[in-house]
């Protein structure tokens, strides 16, 4: 029934939940989750490492989902833009709304992973760390309130 | 009264539990409840839920709300509770079209709708007061609006909306209703936040690529790498066993579809792929080739006029020094950030269509001359575009989606382009250059200009019937004599020498305005130079006709501080246009290190769009603008090898980043009594300003693009 030629199911935690797919293992995780998971959040762009747009966690840090090989994840935790918060309530989010930061939107799935790994890592970051971190690209060009809304989320978190 | 008539559906895709969007596109039970249509443009449900209809694109413009703002104002609606919702094409044609044009380009979304809009929500409050007054049986005249809700002044009764809808929606629509005057806007003019922001930060904006359907196979595409190309032949047998592959297809003459489960498995099956193609002739075509095509048409004896004035020989001959520089800009492809897809299905006689697209009714044309069918047997599913710039205005990537479908009936196929097919396959901005040539008299005055293009034309690739006695208007955009900000030049002359190529060509944000600003602004730069003037003073000087681009240009010089000290290192650059019905100038501080690093420290950037709708809209329109314009001039550029495009992904294409992006001030300078377009007037100034410091840090004039290829990059 089963013309996939995978290499027997393989389990993926994603978003605190287990999942069983049945792909080959070198199928790009972006595609596995867009396809076989059906989880659409996160974004074909390029797909050789350059736009960003599918960007998830894997253990906590942010990586480009395009590159990385579904039988590599093994037990690690994926976090895909639909499981960043439960309600869209995290802080990036939250700042996301106040900045009025997407305009098409398409790359932003990507842009808040991004912004979000980096907070994690750094509570206060510089804007020096915010362009060493933030290479997503944006064809609408919405850099500026990107920045200002990861200054704006640092706040938010710093309150909680 | 009829409801959801359009694409209201995309918020409500239903979800299972396991996450996945495989249900299509039902309407939960409470969210169908209907509401009253009140007009065409408003749709009011019992608990004051306004639904405003938009019939152009949502593509991160800000369009849709600003359409929403514009019907809500004169509503007198309570903003908090209004939405939009797409109006569908086919309900559209169904209905004598109503809702108007649905093409969504040339900054039209709002200034081609206002006056229709705002008159289908002055109308809709109307009929509102007027069905308040007949239920307390009073005059209409005593009956006021505002927030949703109808007070008759003598009594204090008070009525909702939610409460009148269904009364108000059988009378009649009034033809002529009162707009406000600008005094009494409450929405316009407020910088809002957007209608289509939550679901853009939790993955749950459905884009066109996203959509997934009952039964769905997924389709991958190669078209002929060349130009103008045909496919021979393909080995289907070669991948027939691959996981998941079920068709392999001809395409229209050019292109070859491996259809399968998965799109990655349809990928990767295409990949393996033996393909044969003709090149038909078309597959010795470089850029070398090109530009020697378009350098002949620089001096060439026969050229389309744009406009003249005065005696262009005259002002030349009476000049005591003469100025000539020669400029040029590449092919530019697109690359929005959602590679072109579209999902189709073939049953039935019938077509129906998931597409993100700048224009629904060639959507549903394009579908119908695909599927062979009727007009009125496709249904159109316009989804939010990630991404236009102008390249979803055309429809080729619809039309190859039914073709794939029509060979697999009954199942809805979803193409995906790869972003090298995107790249590659794109309707380009076309490459041209400029011989630019003045005379200055002892004084430094202009005493004569002469633009001469030389290029490539949209209209003639896309729209030949639009041509005007072989000439193509759409070239000289921002230089006829009603755009034109320097018409105090006594002796002008701005000519095209069409060099067409077979390489494709469309509208990329900011159009021809794009290309000719720069050479425009950067050849007055060079006057002011050669004339020993200050680059500000000296357009002034030029602008004693044009008062409106001259207080632009001011707003700008002023809040930028234009003379004042600036930090050792930076420099500034000025430059100014007017396009798309709005006058536009920006400054630009820059320092450039002595290995060519460019550091663009500010902008100041100034818009008179007449009636701003929403200020704040507007300014993301400015900082986007910069972002697609400074892209351009550091990096952008197609080059054409063997007969087809080199630069594939945006390894080789690059795109401006956040480190590389500058801080950008707006200025917006409103001067009433008419709506100009935001979403690209700006970009036409972003690279000029640029060049122009750059040139006032180093004295280097660079006058071919894109910067990389003359030993500049961004700090």
């Amino acid at each position: 029934m089963c013309n996939d030629g995978g290499h027997g199911m393989i389990t993926l935690t994603i978003n605190g939940k287990q999942h069983q797919v049945d792909a080959p293992d070198d199928t790009p995780l972006l595609w596995v989750l867009r396809e076989w998971i059906g989880m659409t959040g996160t974004k074909f762009g390029c797909g050789v490492a350059q736009c960003g747009a599918c960007s998830v966690h894997v253990d906590g840090e942010v990586q480009r989902s395009c590159q990385i090989h579904v039988g590599d994840v093994g037990s690690a935790k994926i976090t895909t833009i639909e499981g960043l918060s439960p309600d869209g309530s995290h802080p990036v989010q939250r700042a996301w709304l106040e900045h009025d930061v997407p305009q098409c939107g398409y790359c932003q799935s990507g842009q808040i992973m991004a912004a979000a790994a980096l907070l994690a890592q750094k509570p206060r970051p510089s804007d020096a760390d915010i362009d060493e971190a933030m290479t997503n690209i944006c064809r609408c060009g919405t850099y500026n309130r990107v920045r200002a809304a990861i200054h704006t989320a640092a706040d938010l978190a710093g309150k909680v | 009264m009829t409801a959801s008539i359009g694409l209201g559906r995309r918020f409500f895709l239903a979800s299972t539990a396991a996450g996945a969007f495989s249900l299509g596109w039902k309407i939960p039970a409470a969210q169908a409840a209907t509401g009253a249509e009140v007009g065409i443009w408003a749709e009011i449900h019992a608990d004051d839920t306004v639904i405003v209809r938009i019939a152009r694109s949502e593509m991160g413009q800000g369009t849709l709300t600003g359409l929403a703002q514009l019907v809500a104002d004169e509503l007198d609606a309570d903003w908090s509770k209004v939405r939009a919702e797409y109006v569908a094409p086919e309900v559209n044609n169904a209905r004598k079209r109503v809702w108007g044009d649905m093409s969504t380009g040339g900054s039209r979304g709002i200034r081609a709708s206002v006056d229709y809009v705002r008159a289908g929500g002055a109308a809709a409050r109307a009929m509102l007061i007027q069905a308040a007054a007949q239920k307390w049986n009073v005059a209409a005249a005593e009956c006021s609006a505002s927030d949703s809700v109808v007070t008759h002044s003598l009594s204090g009764r008070r009525l909702r909306y939610g409460e009148l809808a269904e009364a108000a929606a059988k009378l009649p629509v009034p033809e002529k209703p009162v707009l406000k005057t600008p005094a009494q806007w409450k929405i316009i003019g407020k910088g809002v936040k957007r209608l289509d922001t939550a679901e853009k930060l939790t993955g749950a904006q459905k884009y066109a690529i996203d959509v997934i359907l009952p039964g769905m196979l997924n389709a991958a595409i190669a078209q002929s790498p060349v130009f103008g190309g045909k496919l021979v032949s393909f080995d289907a047998a070669k991948v027939a066993g691959m996981p998941g592959v079920r068709h392999v297809l001809a395409v229209d003459d050019n292109a070859v579809a491996v259809v399968a489960d998965k799109w990655w498995q349809a990928k990767t099956a295409l990949e393996a792929l033996p393909v044969t193609w003709d090149e038909a002739g078309n597959g010795k075509l470089s850029s070398a080739e090109i530009a020697r095509h378009l350098a002949g048409g620089l001096d060439a004896a026969e050229a389309g006029l744009g406009q003249k004035q005065g005696d262009l020989a005259a002002g030349l001959k009476a000049a005591a020094k003469t100025v000539t520089a020669t400029y040029g800009t590449p092919f530019l492809a697109h690359a929005t950030m959602e590679p072109m897809n579209c999902t189709a299905q073939f049953a039935d006689g019938k077509v129906e269509i998931w597409v993100a697209s700048q224009n629904g009714d060639a959507s549903l044309a394009a579908a119908a001359e695909a599927g062979g069918v009727k007009l009125g047997d496709v249904k159109v599913n316009k989804l939010h575009l990630g991404g236009g710039f102008g390249r979803r205005g055309q429809q080729d990537y619809t039309r190859q989606a039914v073709l794939i479908a029509k060979q697999v009936p009954g199942r809805p196929i979803k193409l995906i382009w790869s972003r090298e097919e995107d790249m590659q396959h794109d309707f380009f901005r076309p490459i041209t250059q400029a011989k630019m040539t003045a005379g200055l008299d002892k004084d430094g005055n202009v005493t004569a200009l002469h633009a001469r293009l030389s290029g490539q034309s949209i209209v003639a690739y896309l729209s030949p019937s639009r041509l005007v006695n072989g000439v193509d208007p759409v070239a000289f955009q921002g230089w006829a004599a009603d755009e034109f900000g320097y018409m105090a030049i006594p002796n002008l002359l701005i000519d095209h020498a069409m060099r067409n190529t077979n390489v494709p060509v469309g509208f990329w944000r900011g159009v021809n305005a794009n290309q000719n600003t720069i050479y425009m602004e950067c050849f007055i730069d060079e006057l002011a130079h050669a004339a020993g003037r200050d680059p500000l003073a000296f357009r002034q000087a030029l602008m004693a006709k044009n008062p409106k681009h001259l207080a632009v240009l001011n707003a700008v010089a002023e809040k930028a501080g234009w003379g004042k000290p600036l930090p050792a290192g930076v420099f500034r650059g000025i430059a100014q246009n007017y396009a798309y019905g709005s006058y536009v100038a920006a400054v630009a501080e820059v320092s450039v290190s002595a290995k060519g690093a460019v550091q663009v420290h500010r902008i100041v950037a100034a818009t008179d769009p007449g009636y701003v709708v929403n200020p704040q809209q507007v300014a993301a329109q400015i900082e986007g603008s910069f972002a697609y314009g400074l892209s351009a001039l550091f990096y952008g550029e197609n080059t054409v090898e063997n007969g087809r495009m080199v630069e594939g992904n945006f390894d080789s294409y690059q795109i401006l980043r956040m480190a590389e992006m500058p801080k950008v001030e707006s200025v917006i300078v409103p001067s009433g009594g008419f709506w100009g377009g935001v979403g690209e007037p700006t970009i036409a100034v972003a690279p000029p300003a640029v060049l122009n410091a750059i040139f006032a840090a180093t004295g280097k004039r660079v006058r071919q693009m894109p910067l990389k290829n003359q030993g500049f990059f961004p700090a």
